[in-house]
This record gives C-alpha cells, structure tokens and sequence, in this order.
C-alpha cells in the first residue's frame, strides 16, 4: 500500500569513507510520510554514518538525496532542518538549567514584533504548552526547570522541538534505551499520534521485541551494505538476525546449563541508600541469577552498595559462608567481586589510556615485580593473553580505547575484571547498545565464568535476556527485592507484575505490560 | 621497521600530521627555536648561554614536574609560587636568625612546602571542595600572607654554604641545579611510568569513577599529588635561595604560571590523563630560551610576556587539535 504513497525521502547509492575506511558502500532507502521505519544493523554496519549524513553533520561521498521526489543538498544541519528533518538522540541536546519552553524555542526564540531584541516570553510558553498538550502532557510543563523532568519527559521536549519546525521526519536514535517500562508505553503512543498526523519516523532499535511492536517497515544494514528492506508485520525476528549478522546464529541466548552448587555468595539485610528495606538475597555456584525491574528500582544502587562504591547502612556480605567487610571496591575487589557497571564510557574505562593499562587496572599489584615497581611487559603479554581469548578487534594493545566500538570496549571491561581473578560477577546491563554478535560472545563467557566456578549476577532490562540467559531471577521494585523466581516461572508477565509492584504506577504500567 | 608494520601503526593510531605535531611539536618548537636564535644572536649558542639557559629553567623546571601531577590528575596548584615563599622564609627564620644547622633549615624548607601540600590535598579531599582551582587559590593567599607576616615582610639574607650549595656551584661548567632537575626528572619520569602510584595518577585524570570503581583509593592519590606538588615548591625555592643568596617574602610571584604554561607547553592536557616528564622539561626549556633570546635580541620583558602568552595559546591550540584527533573515529 505503501508504494502508491508519495516518498518522503528517498535516499539512492550513498556512500561515505573516512580516508580509507569505506563505512557506506551504497546505502539505498525510501521513507514515506507516516511510517515507522526501522534500522536495524550491528555496530559498524553504518546505522549512525546514515543518520548524521541525512541531518547534515556528514557530508556525503556519492549518491543522491530526494525530499519529496525534488533532489536536494543537505551540507549542513541548518539544510536538513528547514526540509523538515528532525533527529532525537540517544543523549539528548537539552539545557537541564533551562526551562521547558526556552529548551523548545533554544535557538529559534521569538522576539517581539516591535523590539526585535527583546524575547517574546509569552508566546514561547503559550505555543509550547500548546505543543505538549498535543503530545498528551500537561500545559503548565511547559514553565519547569527541564532538570525537573524525568528522561522520558525530557525526550518529549525534544519531540515537541522537532514539532515547532514543522519536522516531517523525525529520526530517533535508541529512544527507549534509558526510558522505564511506562515511559516507553508513553513513548510509543506519541509515535502512533505523530504517524497519524503524516509525520515519519526512522527509528534506531536493538530490541527486537520493540521493532515487532512499533515498525511498519524494516531496512537492514551489513557492512555498509543495504542489505534488504521488508515489512515488520511479515517477517520474523529470526530472519532479521541472520540478514543482520550474515549467518544464522544458533541460538540467540547460548545458555548452558550447570549442576547447582553450593552458596557462593549471600547478602544479608543490606540498606542501600534511599530505601527503606534492607535486602537479602543468595546465588549458589552454577546458576546465573538475573536481577530485572524497572530503570530506578534501585537495581544499580544495590550493586555499587555491595560493591562498596557507595555508602550502605548495615548489612552482612558473605563470599563461601565467609563474612567479608566491603567499605569501598578496593575491599570488595580484594574479597574476589568484579563489578562490571553499566556505563562502560564513564566508569570503566579510561578512553585515551592504552588496552593494556585498562585491562591491568584493576590488579595493578600483580604486575609489580621485586623493586615495586609496575612491569610493563608483563602488563603487555597478559593484556595480549586477554585480547586473544576475548576476539577483541582491533588486537592492538597500544591503541586507546576510544578508538574501539562498543562490543569491543565492553570485551575490554570484562577483560579487566577477569584480571582481577574475582570469584564473584556482577554485570550491569552488560549487552546495553552492543550488537548481535558481541551479545553472544558475552553470554558465552557468562556460561564460561559459571562453568569455571565463578558466581555470576546479572543486572538487566532486557528481560527476553534474562529469561534466555539466567536460572533465576530477582525481580526489584523501588529499592525491595519484590520476587526470586526460578526462570521457569518467570514469564515476562509475572516479572512486569513483580518490577511495578508498588502503590501508585502499579496499575498503569501493569495495564500497558498485558493490554499493550 | 618493515613496510608492514609501518604501515600497521598507520592506520592504528592515526598518522597525520596531527598526530606527529601532538606527538613532537614541543621538541620541534624548542629545536626550530634555538636555530632561529642562533642565527639571529652569535652569543646564543656559547657554552656559556647554554648553561645560563639551563641555570634559569632550573626554578621553573622544578616548580613545573610538581605541577605536572595536579595537571595529570585533570586538577591544578595555584599556591606553588606562594609555598615556595613561605618554605624558605621559614627556612631563613631557623638558619638564619635562629642559627640551627642548615641542614635542619633544608629539611625546614622541604617539610614547610609539602605541608602545604598536603593541606592542599586534605582541602580537596576531606571538605571536598569542588575543584582544586579553589582550594589552591586559598591556600597561595594563606602562604603568601603568612610569609609576608612571620618575617614582617623583611627579607633575610646571609645563608650557610650547605644551603646555597645547590642554586649557586657548579660541576665543571654544568650547574648543579641542573644537575638536580635531570635527577629529578629521572626520578619523576620512572615514579609515574612505572610505579602503581604513578600508574593511578593517570588513571584518575583518564577517567576518575572508573578509576575508583577499579579499586583505587582515589583521595589517598590526590592527596599525594598535591604534597609531591608542594614538596618540589620547597625544593624550588631551596635552588632559590642559593641564586639570589636571599629569602624575600614576595619571592615566586606568579611563578605558579609559568610552571603551568611549561607543563601545557609540553603536552600535557588540561583535562587530565595526558602529558609526560619530558615534554614538561622541554617546555620549561622552551619558556627560559624564549627568555634568554629576547634578553640577548635586546626585546624588553614587557614584550616578552606577550611572547609568552603567544606560545602558550599556540601549545594549546596543539592539543585541542590532538583532541579533535583522537576523538574522531
């Protein structure tokens, strides 16, 4: 049906290279005026390159570009804004210390038809609330401190701006990446009442799952490659993986299953900050156990408390039936705990120190040799050891880790932590914005740590993840660990219930998990 | 090196003209400058100006290496020219008009400015003022005053041999506070490329949460930093003491800038986790040859400090682009 409709925007035979790096060899895409049109590529098949050509910040190599069947130039974002392009970014462009209306109108203020330097204050906010109100929200938000606003509200700002320049095609870059389950649910229903106004959306997802709900048409990418666009409603995940990948992977979530242990590690009335009750939970040796809820159920809270990376109020920590003291990660990493955070760019790597320095970090002691001091080959060869065993690309252990995609630079977190010789593995979101294929191989090392005796604990959203990947989960709703199912019997219905149960959103968010 | 592996480090680490000037452009500007002033002055290069040159680095030289560790630490040490003040006026209170041993006053000396130092680092650390711009511009007022307030702002003059020694002998024509600033730079450049301690100074100006998350006791290093920062104002101001023969309470008066401008001339970033040893002794040599040249070409100071101000926004402007470099791709 599609087809009869008017192209929006049709892209032909682009092609972009930095110096000799080819990253688009002929990217082909036609978007139509309100679709949902989804890209969906690993990291490195030129998702983003694409993007930033079509709003301005790269210039293209070949290839033509038509905005409503007229061929145009888009050389700079200013080009590409007054065609109507509008783009939403995983980290947004927003003024926290502004307020909502001076963040919409940023850049384009309204001045007083009289005294052109003056800002026409009235207006902003009368045609900004107008603008909110049509994205479902309340008029007065229009006058908060942005600052004030959760994410999923923030990107609402955003849409709003893409709304006052007319955007007929609004690019969105992971939207839902740092969104909790009733923003997301928000979320989706703005997009449904934008395609209804005619307005396009190319949306960039790694969640299958979201692709399934929201998408009207899908273009894979490969290698630079346009590898084939289809209908979402038509085809299977599956088959997506494959195009997306170049080969069918087995299996998606390679779990493997272990004979359980006994307890390797226990915590016992643990107060995190900011919660009222403490918790308690156990993981035995052989089992992965998950920990899932809602983005602020104190999940990460829970993490950096144990892990002594910040302050908690009582609470007993045993490793093996032993009681360890944590009072900060020197202590925990001294007790065998690997803490792998889940924000690999702020708090695990060092982005323009060499692999090897990242990878020996954390035991910085091993490498010293008789006269104390740091022995740098040694660094080296065990760095190299790592790289090897991981497939970290490139293998060089000189270059910075700035320099390395994200897959890679996760690889280089975990390999970190392997140095350390932990017996204890908490992840957080450890497959966050990483593609297909390194998901795998970081699953497998996961099986690979159990297997070798190691306790293994992971923090995720993903919950088709934690269902594939974990024997158990826990389940956390505002700082209280509210359910510890065995995967058997957590289906994504009785995890939703478990993550949302509390007095005021319960009924809501619970609604959008089983109706939606 | 084979054509392959040549060809390997290009396409690793971005080999462009960028990069060698980020990598080398100190040590191109110190040598494009000394063939300039060689042609320019035929008393450039003399022994005899060289080891000027190398006399008047000295202070600076040595101000700057401490420097360079607030510096790593993406922090900075406003009160070095003050502690280098306050150190040898204490310094002079206990030889001089106290008559103790001078070796009592250069342990006096040293004591005084890491103890600075380290207030400096506790300032940071345990009342957690947010960044060391601020706590070490209280404590160059707190030193200047005090240095200005136990003497009544009267210098002291008339040290023992012992502690003149270093500023004023010479080893055959080599001054000894050069002598001094290689050995220490020897000593700085193996403390921070080889012992754990420099390791995690780098590592806090990379990426300080990641730093603390891998188990780094990260106020113990600051704390260390900015007392090794103040130790080398007391040393400073020992080689000091033994140029001039006096102590004068407003000595090292803004010296702090020039320890800072040779440490950023030399590579180093202001946002931390980049910079080494040897580019910072290279830019203490640039400032004194810029200096020394000007002096011989007859250029008056005033003209100078604009010089100076050039050069520095220049070395910056390398390390914007190095920046720019490594960020892209």
């Amino acid at each position: 049906m599609t087809n009869q409709r008017k192209r929006l925007l049709s892209v032909k035979g682009i092609k972009k290279s930095f110096s000799n790096n080819h990253v688009l060899k002929g990217i082909d895409l036609d978007v139509y005026p309100g679709e949902v049109h989804v890209l969906l590529g690993e990291n490195g098949a030129g998702k983003s390159t694409l993007i930033k050509i079509l709003t301005g910040a790269y210039q293209k190599g070949a290839g033509e570009v038509y905005w409503e069947d007229q061929l145009v130039k888009i050389n700079t974002p200013q080009d590409s804004m007054e065609l109507g392009i509008a783009t939403i970014y995983q980290e947004l462009n927003v003024v926290p210390q502004l307020k909502v209306y001076e963040n919409i109108f940023l850049g384009r203020e309204l001045k007083n038809g009289s005294r052109r330097s003056m800002l026409n204050q009235k207006e902003m906010r009368k045609k900004a609330g107008e603008y909110l109100e049509q994205l479902g929200q309340n008029r007065d938000l229009a006058d908060r401190p942005l600052e004030e606003l959760g994410i999923g509200q923030q990107q609402l700002v955003e849409i709003a701006k893409a709304l006052t320049i007319d955007a007929k095609l609004i690019i969105m870059d992971e939207p839902t990446a740092s969104l909790s389950g009733a923003e997301v649910e928000q979320l989706y229903s703005t997009v449904e009442s934008l395609t209804k106004k005619g307005i396009a959306i190319v949306f960039i997802s790694h969640r299958l799952d979201e692709i399934k709900r929201m998408g009207d048409r899908i273009t894979i990418l490969r290698d630079g490659f346009k590898i084939e666009t289809l209908d979402v409603s038509k085809t299977s995940t599956d088959y997506w993986i494959e195009l997306m990948v170049g080969r069918s992977l087995d299996e998606k979530y390679p779990k493997k299953s272990f004979a359980l242990g006994k307890e390797g590690f226990r915590v016992e009335n643990l107060l995190v900050d900011g919660t009222k009750e403490p918790v308690n939970f156990q993981v035995n040796y052989g089992e992965i156990v998950g920990v899932s809820g809602l983005v602020g159920a104190g999940r990460t809270e829970m993490a950096r408390a144990i892990f002594g990376a910040d302050a908690h109020h009582g609470g007993e920590i045993f490793i093996d039936g032993q009681l360890v003291k944590i009072k900060s990660p020197k202590d925990a990493i001294k007790a065998g705990i690997a803490f792998i955070t889940e924000d690999r760019k702020n708090e695990g790597l060092l982005l323009d120190q060499p692999l090897d320095f990242n990878i020996a970090l954390a035991n910085m002691k091993m490498f010293r040799n008789s006269m104390q001091l740091v022995d740098l080959k040694n660094i080296r060869t065990k760095a190299e050891e790592y790289i090897k065993e991981l497939k970290v690309r490139p293998s060089d252990v000189e270059l910075n880790a700035r320099k390395l995609s994200g897959g890679n630079q996760q690889k280089v977190v975990i390999a970190k932590w392997l140095c350390t010789e932990a017996k204890v593995f908490i992840f957080d979101e450890p497959t966050r914005g990483i593609d297909v294929g390194a998901k795998v191989e970081v699953y497998r090392l996961m099986n690979q740590l159990v297997e070798n005796g190691a306790v293994v604990l992971m923090i995720s959203s993903d919950l088709p993840e934690i269902i594939g990947m974990c024997d158990r989960v826990l389940v956390m709703s505002e700082g209280r660990i509210t359910a510890n199912l065995p995967i058997g019997h957590a289906t994504q219905e009785r995890i939703m219930k478990a993550a949302t149960a509390n007095e005021d959103s319960a009924s809501e968010v619970m609604k959008a998990a089983t109706g939606g | 090196m084979s054509e392959a592996t040549m060809e390997k480090q290009k396409t690793a680490r971005d080999h462009s003209w960028k990069w060698f000037l980020s990598k080398f452009g100190a040590l191109i500007g110190l040598i494009i400058l000394t063939v300039v002033l060689t042609f320019m002055s035929d008393k450039f290069l003399t022994v005899n100006n060289i080891m000027n040159i190398a006399r008047q680095s000295s202070i600076n030289a040595l101000l700057a290496i401490g420097m360079l560790l607030p510096i790593l630490t993406a922090g900075i040490d406003l009160s070095v020219g003050s502690i280098l003040a306050i150190s040898i006026m204490t310094m002079g209170i206990v030889s001089v008009n106290m008559g103790m041993s001078p070796v009592v006053g250069i342990i006096v000396c040293l004591a005084v400015g890491a103890g600075f130092g380290l207030l400096n680092g506790l300032l940071l650390t345990k009342l957690r003022l947010p960044h060391p711009f601020i706590s070490t511009l209280g404590t160059m007022n707190i030193a200047r005053g005090l240095a200005l307030i136990i003497t009544a702002a009267a210098p002291i003059a008339g040290f023992p041999y012992l502690i003149q020694y270093l500023g004023r002998e010479f080893v055959g024509p080599i001054p000894v506070s050069f002598v001094l600033v290689i050995f220490v730079y020897i000593i700085f450049h193996i403390f921070l490329t080889r012992t754990q301690t420099g390791r995690y100074i780098y590592a806090i100006g990379g990426n300080r949460e990641a730093a603390h998350l891998s188990g780094i006791n990260v106020d113990r290093i600051l704390i260390i930093v900015y007392t090794v920062s103040g130790l080398m104002a007391g040393l400073a101001g020992l080689v000091m003491v033994g140029r001039v023969n006096s102590a004068f309470p407003l000595a090292g008066l803004s010296y702090e800038l020039d320890a800072i401008a040779a440490v950023i001339i030399g590579g180093a970033s202001f946002f931390g986790g980049v910079g080494t040893v040897w580019g910072t002794l290279i830019g203490a040599l640039i400032i004194a040859v810029l200096r020394n040249g000007l002096n011989l070409l007859n250029v008056s100071a005033d003209f100078q400090m604009a010089v100076i101000g050039i050069v520095i926004i220049a070395a910056v402007y390398v390390d914007v682009l190095r920046q720019r470099n490594s960020k892209k791709g």
